[in-house]
Formats: structure tokens, sequence, C-alpha cells
């Protein structure tokens, strides 16, 4: 594999001065919900956090923030709202490179962009099935940071198309490897997640054991990170596929499988990664990004 | 914990009690094959000898526990600090103040030579820096949790004031001054520590303001503590550790 030349890591140096409440010891925040894991990683929940604050000490670093998508097959209709909704709520005020791999980009609209935020296309090929689009997915991102991404981004989220961003997504997302808790899992015991429960699975995860069910349409980090991590789980992938297997929620379990062994420096809550589908529940105050409604057979087809 | 602050609006966790689980802390630790230094300073009165005695034995026994560990002992007595029977993994340095010529002055100055070692030795030797006071005797609860780039520990005595009664500095003239209306939180002196790089940085800009104000005829409120203060207002800790971590007895 190749050596890397990595850009510099960079820390928080400076807060510059600004005026904003108190944070009182004796009154935190949210109440009703983790907002630290074990590990010590927040867990990012409306309230928990200062734009401001968090705004004053990233906006002068002139940071990149990459975005892979991926718009294969029938997907490619998705592209549109996808990125009108990025404009209007991700990472305002950034500089921000969008990379959307496609087989089709005549298909890709033009949409309109800020300055300092640019669209990329990526020429993917179409695999034979929509699980084998999902799994190449590691594997497509991981080729693309070595090749092109490391050089121009800091800091890569790697997305699912078919969503949309309704609210603010700004740097209280970043960190060096990022996860978000899946909406379907984040209030039901560890026993219950899907993960790959066949020990012939690279992906494997026994009883008893886990920490959060995370989704595999949100995930991010430092851009070495998700170098490292996308390597990974791509070498666990082509494990399962020698030994004829396939798990169970395809690249998300092995994401889990992944994510258990090596804990995340940050989690986004499910405001971050809803679906639409499901009913609201009081603890999301609010929804930030979140699945668009589609008939999976005539797009998976 | 719903009781307390867990996180800060910065997204630093602040270290309670049943926030953590010390296992997978440990292993994760354990991971990166890094070295941690303490430093601390055993100066002036007889009966400081009897405290270090409780530091160090707490500390050795305690103290990452499992890990390598290199404590460094500033002392204008070194004799008395008896050598302990230390944990395999761990180092104990007794460093003598006479060596320096400007030790006198040793309520100024432990930020000057903290800092001037880590230049000149610290640096090649430990990973992460921990400057923690003598007195501090809790070691039992002191674990890998405390490892990250940059940490302040929350006063035991202040933890519930309101900005304005924090004991911040605030007269304009000394480099430790916050201006009305900012500060997060007041941090102690007595504990605070990170990456030896951060630590460097930040004991240099503490002494160089303390110098300051010593060139003007001016001594902050809390002395380094005021300081110490100043700094982490405008260079945020990446982990705090709450009141717990610095009880003080007299409470």
């Amino acid at each position: 594999s190749m050596k890397l030349q990595y850009t510099e890591e960079k820390l928080i140096q400076l807060f510059p001065q600004s005026f904003y409440q108190q944070p009182r010891v004796l009154a935190p925040k949210r109440q009703d919900v983790l907002t630290v894991t074990p590990w010590l990683a927040p867990i990012v929940w409306e309230g928990t956090f200062n734009s401001e604050i968090l705004d004053s000490a990233y906006k002068p670093l002139n940071l990149t923030i990459g975005v892979t998508a991926f718009a294969i097959g029938k997907y490619t209709r998705f592209a549109g709202h996808f990125l009108e909704s990025a404009e209007k709520h991700f990472m305002r005020g950034y500089r921000v490179n969008y990379y959307i791999f496609t087989d089709n980009p005549e298909a890709i609209p033009d949409v309109q962009l800020q300055p300092g935020r640019r669209l990329v296309i990526v020429p993917m090929k179409k695999y034979s099935s929509w699980q084998e689009i999902s799994m190449r997915r590691m594997e497509a991102i991981n080729k693309h940071i070595a090749e092109r991404s490391h050089q121009e981004v800091d800091y890569l989220f790697c997305l699912d198309i078919d969503m949309v961003f309704h609210n603010a997504w700004g740097p209280e997302t970043l960190g060096d490897i990022v996860a978000a808790i899946h909406p379907g899992y984040f209030n039901v015991p560890r026993s219950q997640f899907p993960y790959e429960r066949r020990s012939s699975s690279a992906a494997y995860i026994p009883d008893g054991e886990g920490d959060f069910y995370y989704g595999g349409a949100v995930f991010g980090g430092l851009v070495k990170k998700v170098y490292e991590f996308t390597k990974t789980c791509h070498m666990t992938i082509l494990a399962d596929k020698a030994n004829g297997i396939m798990a169970a929620y395809q690249e998300e379990s092995h994401l889990n499988r992944h994510f258990l062994s090596h804990k995340p420096s940050k989690l986004l809550s499910p405001e971050y990664i809803w679906d639409d589908r499901m009913p609201k529940p009081p603890e999301i105050h609010l929804i930030r990004f979140s699945t668009v409604d589609k008939n999976y057979k005539v797009i998976r087809d | 914990r719903q009781d307390v602050l867990v996180l800060t609006p910065w997204l630093a966790p602040i270290v309670w009690e049943g926030t953590f689980n010390r296992d997978i802390l440990n292993a994760q630790y354990k991971q990166k094959n890094s070295v941690t230094g303490v430093v601390t300073f055993a100066v002036k009165k007889y009966w400081l000898f009897f405290i270090s005695q409780g530091f160090m034995s707490s500390a050795n026994k305690y103290f990452l526990a499992g890990h390598q560990v290199n404590f460094y002992v500033f002392t204008d007595n070194p004799e008395q600090i008896s050598h302990l029977h230390m944990a395999p993994e761990n180092h104990l340095f007794v460093i003598p103040l006479q060596n320096l010529s400007r030790w006198q002055d040793i309520s100024m100055s432990c930020m000057d030579i903290i800092s001037r070692y880590i230049r000149s030795r610290f640096r090649y030797e430990v990973d992460y820096l921990y400057s923690i006071d003598i007195a501090v005797q809790l070691f039992e609860h002191i674990g890998v949790e405390i490892i990250d780039t940059l940490v302040g520990t929350i006063s035991s005595w202040q933890y519930a004031a309101r900005r304005e009664s924090k004991s911040y500095e605030t007269r304009n003239e000394s480099q430790a001054a916050i201006p009305e209306g900012e500060g997060d939180f007041y941090y102690t002196a007595s504990f605070y520590g990170g990456s030896v790089a951060e630590v460097y940085k930040l004991t240099r800009a503490c002494s160089k303001g303390l110098m300051e104000d010593r060139e003007k005829g001016i001594e902050a409120r809390w002395h380094d503590e005021s300081h110490l203060n100043k700094y982490l207002l405008y260079h945020k800790p990446t982990r705090l550790l709450s009141p717990e971590y610095c009880w003080d007895e007299e409470l």
C-alpha cells in the first residue's frame, strides 16, 4: 500500500475572545440522553454545544471538509436535492469539496454552489447488485483518498446520497473518527442490534458485546483516519467474500465490527442520521440529515 | 450522571465518577505505548516530607497502575525523599532545586522550572506530563481517564460560582486579567497537564505572564493559578477533570 503524505493534524490552538453564556457545572443542558460514551467520546446532541465557540476556533484554521456520496444507477436522481440542501445546511462558511461517485456523470445536475465550495465528479463502475455497489464504497473511498482527496481535504464525511439536510451540520461534527448512532436502534438493548451474528463472518459480534449500533449512512473523520478504517473494512469485506458469506447489513455490519474494537472519538446522535419514516421522539429536538422516502423495489432493481 | 455537566460547550468531556469505564480506557491507553510523567514540588517545610511519602506511596501504587510512569520530584530536601520501592514499570527522579540559580522564588517559578525541564529533558522521556500538587493523595481514584491533549481540573472551591464571583484576576495591568463577562470554569493549579508539547506551551505562557507582571510590580491574585486560568480560557482544555479529582480536605 502507498505511503501517503498527510497534511498536519490541526489541533484547536486558540479560542478568540468571545462572549457567551457561562457553562454551569451543576446545570447540564441535556439530562435526558447520554452525552459522553464510557470511553469519554462526546455524543453530539442539540444543546450540548455552542456553535459560536466552535466556529471561532475552527473557522480561522481554513479547513477543507470533503464529502463523498455515491450516485450509482437510479440513485443519481437524489444528487440534486442532496447537494442543494447541503449548500443550505452543511458546514456553512467552510470550504467544502463534494466528491460524487457516479457511473453516469451527465445525470448529476449542475447545482449552484457558494464560494469556496466545489463539486468533483468521480467516475465509478456500476456493479451488478445493489449489495455489491454498497460494499464497494469502502474500497472506492479508500482508493480515492490515496489518489486525490488526501491532498485536498482535512476532514472527510462519507454520506448516503438518498438523504437531505434539514438543519445545520457544523464543526461540532469534526473529530478524528466520527460515527453516527442509527435512528432505529438508539433506544434498544444491544441484544436487539442487527449485528452480524454468524461467527463465520469477519463482521461477527457475539451476544453480550457492543456499544451502539452505528449507521452506515454517515461516518467520517480526519482524512488519514478515514483512509485507515475504510481499508480495514474493505479487507474484512473481502475476507467474507472469499468465504462465500455476505454480512447482514453489508458494509454497515463491517463498520460496526470495526468501531467496536476501534472506538470512535466522537459520536453523532440520530439527529445527524434520521429516517423520516420514523415518528420523532422527544429526545430528538432537531433533525439535521434524514432519508428521502423512496420505493426500494424500483431503486434497487 | 444526570446531575452534572459532563460535556463543555466546546465538546470536551468533563470527567466525573460514573461517566467512564476504566477498563476500556486502559486498553486504549495500552495500545498507544505512551509514557506519562508526573511533576511535583516537595519544598520548604519538613512536614512536607511526610506528605510526600503519602503522595509517592499512593501514586506509585495506584496511578496508571500497570503502565509506565516517571515521577519527577523537585525538592530542596533531596535527602528527605527516601527511596521508595517503586513498582517495576515506574521511575522516581528526585531533582534537587539547589541546582537552579533562582529557586528561592518557588511560588512564582514552578511554571518556569517545568517549562525549562520539559525543554531540556522531559520531552525526551515522556509523552504526557501532569503537574500534581503534593497534597493530592487520592490516587486510588485517578487513572487513565485523565490522559488527553490538554487537561484542566475544575477547582473544588469555585465550581458552583458565577463568573463574576470567581477568583479570576480582574486588574487590566496583570497579564492574567480576564475581562468581565468572560470565563468558562475556574481551574485549579493543583492538577493540570496533557501532552508534553501542550504543557510546554502552557507553562511557557504562564511563566512569561508571571515575569511580565513581576517587572511591573504586580502580583496576580492567585499567582500562577490566575495565569493558568487566563491561558485555559483562550486555549480550552480538550478534557476537564471534575472537582472530584482535587477535592480539598478543608471543604
